[in-house]
C-alpha cells in the first residue's frame, strides 16, 4: 500500500507500557541515598522590599540542615538572553504573591514547613500594579527599576502600506477583544532533585547532577552553569518521565536553580517538588491579552489591511515575554495571504506571577480576535464565513509580506475537509434555536528557524550506534514530555534502517549522554530532530549498505533495507507474511530469524557459512550489521539539523521570531448550543482538520490534535486565572474548572498531509497549530446560535448572558455585586453556598454515610 | 507524632509498617514501599492521579489515611498488570493513545477497573460519568474512550475463549 514499513501506521508510544503499570519514574518518583527535602517559602506581598530575612530560628530547629536565601546565590539569570531580570531566590525585592523568598532544607517534609514558618522577613510593601494598561503609566515604585513605564519591551511594525490598504477597503471593522490568562496546569507538579558528586582530585563538591522536569535540558544546564558559577561540563541534566509540559516546563522554572543552590548548601542531594498551588504561582502561561483589532475587506472578501495593536499583561519577570509579543504580531502573516500589516504590540510588567510560553505560544489570543473579527465582516457582506476564508488563501511557495516563507499549505483541504464532514453547507443557519456551528483556522510553526541563543549550532543533533547485537541505540536530546518525541525518534530510524521498532533503542535529554537539542518547545522536535535523526540513520546505513554490497557483490545503491533484512532492489524479499502483526519470519532454511536468540548464537557460524556460500541476493539485518562492523570498526552515525537561511525571516527588529522550516495549518468547526436563560454554552462536536505535512503516527497526531482542540475549548469557555489584588483566587485543579470528561466535547480530527518539501518523510508539527482555532470557532458557532460576539474570553455563563441581555436591551445584571470572595459576610460551619436551600449533595452510591432517607423528608435536616 | 505499628495488605501483600497516624495512604505508598506509580497531582482530591482500590472501590489516596485502610485490600497500578503481562485496559492505553504524558493514566486505570468491575458493559455516559473523577490535561479524553471499549471487547473475547 504505502512505500514504508514503520511510518504512518498507528503505533503505541514506546514508553507507554511504562506509563500504563506505573512503573515509569518521574522525577518526584526518585530518590538518592540521604536525600533531603526542600521547601520555599514565598511572598505574600505582591510588590515589596525585603528589608531583612532572619533565618536562626529556623536553622535552630532539629531536622533543619540548611537555609537558603537570595545571596546564596546572587547572579541574575532568565531565560532570554536579554531577559536576565531573576534571581533564583529574591534579593533585595519580591514582585508578586508567591515570589521566591528562602528554601528550607529538612530531613522531612514536614520539619520543612514547620522551619518556614519560623523564618522572620520583613518586608516594606510598595504600590503593586495589576492592570497591564494602569500599569503602563507608572512612574514611580517600577517593577524593575531599568524597565521605565514597567514596559518590558514593545515593537511597532508596518508591513507593506496599512493606510492605503485600509482606504481601499470596501468594509472596515474595529474591536477590543480581550483574553483572559490562563495556565498549562500539567498534571504532574515541577520537580526537581540535584545531587553533587565529591570531587576525587580536590576532595570538595563536585560534579552536579540534576534530574528535572524539563521540556529542555540544555536550557537548563545553561541556566545552572550562569547562576552557580561552574562550567557546563560539569553539570549533568537528565529528564525523566516528564508528565505533561505544553509549554509550562520550557523556561529554567526557580525550583530547579533553587534545588540545585540548595544541594550546594545542604551537601547531601535535595528533591524540591511544587504543591499545586505552587505550580500556578510558577506559571508561566499565556497572559491577559488586550487586542484593539482592525481589518478592511473588499466587497469579494480579500483583506485589504490588518491593524493589531496588542497589550499582553506578562506579570513580574519578562520570561519568554518578548518572544510571546513578537509571536502574536508575527504570525498575523503566513495563514492568510494579507498585504499589509501593521502591528504594535506592549509586552508589559505587572505584580503577578510571570507568563511565559504556553502551546500556541503568542499567537492564540490575537486568532480568536482576527478569525471573529473576519466572521464579522463575512456576515457585513452576505458571504458565508468558510467561503470568506477561501477567498484570502496563500499562494505558496512564496514569501509572505512579514518574510514568513511558506512552502507547504494545506489550508485549502482542511477547510474543504471540516466543511464536508460537518455538513456545513447542509446545516449552517438550519439548526434549531440556540444550536449553530462555527468556523475558524490557524496555524503554528514546525520549529522556530532561530534558536533563543543566536548561534550557528545545529538546532537538533542526533547520534546512532549499533553493534554486533544488531540492536538500534539511537542518542537524541530532544525531550519527551507525553507527545510521544521518543516514539517519533524511534520510528525514523528505523524506517530509514528497514529494522523493526523493537530493535531500537532511545537515550534521550541526558546533557552527558546525548548530543545537544534545544529541547521540545515551539512544536519543532518531529521538524528538527527528526531530520537529524533521518540524517544519522541514513549516516549509518550508508556504512552497512557499503558492506552489505561488498558481500552481495552489488552497488550500496542498488539495495533495499526493509523488515530487518536488506536485499536488491526489485527482487522480491525472501519473506513471507503469515499475519500483518505476526514477526516476520524468513523461509531459507539454515538461517535464523533475526532478533532472535538463535540467531544470535549462530551469528558468527551463520557468517563462515555465508563466506562460504559466496554472494547472496539478500541479508538478514544482523548479518549485513556484523559485516559492516568487521569492515568499519564501530558502526555509528551522525545527523544534525539546522534551518535553511531562506527560512529565517526578514531582517526587520524582532524579525527573528515567526519564522520556521514549515507551518501546519488547522481548520476547524465547532457546534454548540447555548441556553439562552444561564447563558451556559455547551460545545458538542468539533471537526478538526489539521495539516501536519505527514503523519508519522496517527494515532498520536490525532492524540495531539485532539488535546489541542480540548485545551482551547478549556480555554474558550471555562479556564480563567482569576486576581483580586495580586492574589490568585482560583490555584487548584478543579477551581481553575480544567475540563473533566463529561464537558468534554466529541472531536473528529481529520488528518490532511501536504508533504512538506523539507520535513523528515514530509512531515511538520502536529501539537499546537490546532489550539487557536477552537476558541474563535466557538465564539463564531455561539453568535450562529444566538446572534451574539463576545470580545472576552472565556464565555462564561456570566459574559454569555450579559451579551445576550445587552442585545435585548435588558439591564445587565451584575451577578456578583456586593460579593467580595474573600470576605464572606458570615461563615457556616460546614462551607457551602449561602443561599442553599436544596437537599444537599447526594453522597456517592458507596458512600457509607448515605441514607436511604424517606424521600419526603428530604431536606427537612 | 509517634509512630504505630500497621499492618496493610497492598497487592496482595502483607506488609507491616511503622507509621505516624496522620500519614497518608499515597505518601506510605510513595515514599515508605516505594510504589511510585500512584501519583501526586493535588493534594485535594481533585485531579485523581493517587486512585487506588480500597476493597475494590475507587478512592483518591492522597486524602486518606493509611491507619484507616487495615483490613482492607489495597490495589495500586503496580497490582494491575496480569501474570507478567499488561492486563487489556493497560495495553489499549497504550494502543489507542489513551495515554500521552501517562501521569494521570494509574488513576485513570484504577478508576476504569472499578467502573468495569461494578459494571462490565457500561454506556459511553456512563464511561464519562466515571471519569469524571479523574483529570487529564493531555488527550481530550476521547482516546481513552476508544480505549476503554476496546478493552472491554478484548476481555469479553479472552473470556470466550477460556
Amino acid at each position: 500500500m504505502s512505500d514504508f514499513s514503520i511510518i504512518g501506521k498507528p503505533t503505541a508510544m514506546i514508553d507507554a507500557a511504562e506509563k500504563t503499570t506505573g512503573g515509569g519514574k518521574y522525577t518526584d518518583d526518585l530518590s538518592a541515598p540521604g536525600m533531603l527535602i526542600g521547601k520555599i517559602l514565598h511572598s505574600p506581598y505582591p510588590h515589596a522590599r525585603i528589608k531583612g530575612i532572619d533565618t536562626r530560628r529556623a536553622e535552630g530547629l532539629d531536622g533543619v540542615v540548611a537555609v537558603v536565601v537570595g545571596k546564596d546565590a546572587p547572579n541574575p539569570y532568565g531565560i532570554l538572553p536579554v531577559g536576565h531580570d531573576e534571581h533564583a531566590l529574591a534579593l533585595d525585592k519580591v514582585r508578586y504573591v508567591g515570589d521566591n523568598v528562602a528554601c528550607v532544607v529538612a530531613v522531612s517534609e514536614a520539619i520543612a514547613e514547620k522551619a518556614m514558618e519560623l523564618i522572620d522577613v520583613e518586608y516594606g510593601v510598595l504600590p503593586a500594579y495589576f492592570d497591564p494598561e494602569e500599569s503602563m503609566k507608572a512612574e514611580s515604585d517600577l517593577i524593575h527599576d531599568n524597565k521605565p513605564g514597567n514596559l518590558e519591551k514593545d515593537y511597532h511594525h508596518a508591513f507593506g502600506d496599512p493606510d492605503k490598504g485600509f482606504a481601499d477597503a470596501d468594509h472596515i471593522a474595529e474591536a477590543r477583544f480581550v483574553a483572559n490568562e490562563v495556565t498549562h496546569a500539567a498534571m504532574e507538579p515541577h520537580s526537581t532533585l540535584a545531587s553533587f558528586e565529591l570531587d576525587p582530585h580536590t576532595g570538595h563538591l563536585g560534579r552536579l547532577t540534576v534530574w528535572s522536569s524539563t521540556q529542555v535540558p540544555y536550557y537548563l544546564q545553561h541556566k545552572l552553569s550562569l547562576v552557580l558559577e561552574m562550567p557546563m561540563s560539569q553539570i549533568r541534566v537528565i529528564k525523566p518521565l516528564v508528565g505533561g509540559g505544553f509549554g509550562g516546563k520550557s523556561e529554567v522554572i526557580p525550583l530547579e536553580i533553587i534545588a540545585a543552590v540548595a544541594a550546594r548548601k545542604a551537601q547531601a542531594p535535595v528533591k524540591i517538588t511544587y504543591t499545586r498551588e505552587e505550580v500556578f504561582w510558577a506559571h508561566r502561561g499565556r497572559p491577559r491579552t488586550i487586542i484593539d483589532l482592525k481589518t478592511g475587506i473588499k466587497n469579494d472578501g480579500r483583506i485589504t489591511s490588518v491593524k493589531a495593536r496588542v497589550v499582553q499583561d506578562g506579570g513580574a519577570y519578562c520570561s519568554y515575554g518578548v518572544v510571546t509579543i513578537l509571536y502574536s504580531g508575527a504570525l498575523l502573516g503566513a495563514l492568510y495571504d494579507i498585504p499589509n500589516i501593521q502591528y504594535d504590540g506592549y509586552r508589559v510588567l505587572t505584580n503577578k506571577p510571570a507568563c511565559g510560553a504556553m502551546r500556541g505560544h503568542g499567537t492564540v489570543n490575537v486568532r480568536f480576535a482576527f478569525e471573529s473579527q473576519l466572521d464579522e465582516l463575512a456576515t457585513k457582506i452576505g458571504m458565508d464565513s468558510a467561503e470568506i476564508r477561501q477567498r484570502n488563501l496563500l499562494k505558496p511557495p512564496c514569501v509572505t509580506v512579514n518574510g514568513l516563507r511558506v512552502q507547504s499549505y494545506g489550508l485549502p483541504e482542511c477547510i474543504e475537509k471540516t466543511v464536508e464532514r460537518s455538513g456545513w453547507k447542509e446545516r449552517k443557519g438550519k439548526l434549531p434555536k440556540g444550536r449553530g456551528l462555527g468556523i475558524a483556522c490557524s496555524h503554528y510553526v514546525s520549529g522556530a528557524a532561530n534558536s533563543i541563543i543566536r548561534s550557528d549550532m545545529p538546532h537538533s543533533t542526533v547520534n546512532i550506534k549499533i553493534d554486533r547485537d544488531g540492536g538500534v541505540v539511537v542518542y537524541t536530546g530532544a525531550s519527551e514530555i507525553g507527545q510521544g518525541s521518543d516514539t517519533m525518534t524511534a520510528q525514523v530510524a528505523a524506517e530509514v534502517l528497514g529494522c523493526s521498532l523493537a530493535r531500537v533503542r532511545v537515550i534521550a535529554a541526558d546533557t552527558d549522554l546525548t548530543p545537544i537539542d534545544i529541547g521540545s518547545y515551539s512544536s519543532r522536535v518531529t521538524f528538527m530532530a527528526g531530520n537529524a535523526t533521518l540524517r544519522a540513520a541514513e549516516d549509518v546505513k550508508k556504512r552497512i549498505a557499503a558492506a552489505a554490497a561488498k558481500k552481495m557483490n552489488c552497488a550500496a545503491e542498488a539495495l533495499t533495507f526493509r523488515e530487518d533484512l536488506v536485499f536488491k532492489k526489485g527482487s522480491a524479499p525472501p519473506i513471507v507474511k503469515k499475519d500483518e502483526a505476526e514477526e516476520v519470519e524468513v523461509t531459507q532454511a539454515g538461517a535464523s530469524v533475526s532478533g532472535r536468540v538463535e540467531g544470535q548464537i549462530l551469528r558468527g557460524s551463520l557468517q563462515q557459512k555465508r563466506k562460504e556460500e559466496g554472494p547472496k541476493e539478500w541479508m538478514t539485518f544482523e548479518e549485513a550489521v556484523v559485516a559492516a562492523i568487521d569492515f568499519h570498526g564501530a558502526l555509528t552515525g551522525t545527523g544534525s539539523y539546522a534551518p535553511p537561511p531562506e527560512a529565517r525571516g526578514g531582517k526587520h527588529k524582532g524579525g527573528g521570531v515567526g519564522p520556521s522550516p514549515a507551518y501546519s495549518y488547522s481548520a476547524q468547526i465547532a457546534e454548540v448550543s447555548v441556553d439562552a436563560d444561564t447563558g451556559e454554552v455547551t460545545v458538542h462536536k468539533v471537526w478538526a482538520a489539521h495539516d501536519c505535512g505527514r503523519a508519522l503516527n496517527p494515532v498520536a497526531v490525532e492524540g495531539q490534535i485532539i488535546g489541542s482542540v480540548w485545551m482551547g475549548m478549556g480555554q474558550a469557555l471555562t479556564e480563567e486565572m482569576v486576581w483580586k489584588d495580586g492574589m490568585l483566587m482560583n490555584g487548584g485543579m478543579l477551581e481553575y474548572r480544567s475540563p473533566s470528561s463529561v464537558e468534554s466535547p466529541e472531536v473528529e480530527a481529520i488528518i490532511v498531509e501536504s508533504i512538506d518539501p523539507e520535513g523528515p518523510f514530509g512531515a511538520k508539527e502536529c501539537s499546537e497549530g490546532s489550539l487557536a482555532a477552537t476558541i474563535p470557532a466557538i465564539s463564531n458557532a455561539i453568535y450562529d446560535a444566538v446572534g451574539v460576539r463576545l470580545h472576552e474570553s472565556p464565555f462564561t455563563p456570566e459574559r454569555v448572558l450579559a451579551a445576550l441581555r445587552a442585545k435585548r436591551k435588558d439591564k445587565a445584571l451584575n451577578l456578583t455585586e456586593g460579593v467580595d470572595p474573600t470576605a464572606p459576610a458570615r461563615f457556616r460551619e460546614h462551607g457551602g453556598a449561602l443561599c442553599f436551600k436544596g437537599k444537599g449533595p447526594q453522597r456517592h452510591a458507596l458512600d457509607p454515610a448515605r441514607r436511604e432517607a424517606p424521600a419526603s423528608t428530604g431536606g427537612a435536616d | 507524632m509517634k509512630k504505630e505499628l500497621v499492618e496493610l495488605k497492598i497487592n496482595g501483600r502483607a506488609h507491616e509498617l511503622a507509621i505516624e497516624p496522620s500519614a497518608l495512604l499515597l505518601d506510605v505508598l510513595r515514599q515508605e514501599l516505594g510504589l511510585t506509580g500512584s501519583k501526586r497531582g493535588c493534594d485535594e482530591s481533585s485531579c485523581g492521579a493517587c486512585t487506588v482500590l480500597v476493597d475494590g472501590v475507587a478512592m483518591m489516596s492522597c486524602t486518606l489515611l493509611a491507619a484507616s485502610c487495615q483490613e482492607q485490600e489495597i490495589t495500586t497500578i503496580e497490582g494491575v498488570s496480569e501474570h507478567g503481562s499488561l492486563a487489556a485496559i493497560q495495553k489499549a492505553y497504550g494502543d489507542w493513545g489513551g495515554a500521552q504524558c501517562g501521569f494521570c493514566t494509574p488513576g485513570f486505570v484504577m478508576t476504569v477497573k472499578s467502573l468495569l468491575a461494578e459494571n462490565p458493559d457500561p454506556t459511553e455516559a456512563e464511561v464519562r460519568t466515571a471519569l469524571s473523577s479523574n483529570l487529564c490535561r493531555c488527550t481530550g479524553y476521547s482516546q481513552m474512550y476508544e480505549a476503554i471499549k476496546s478493552a472491554i471487547a478484548a476481555e469479553r473475547v479472552g473470556m470466550g475463549a477460556k
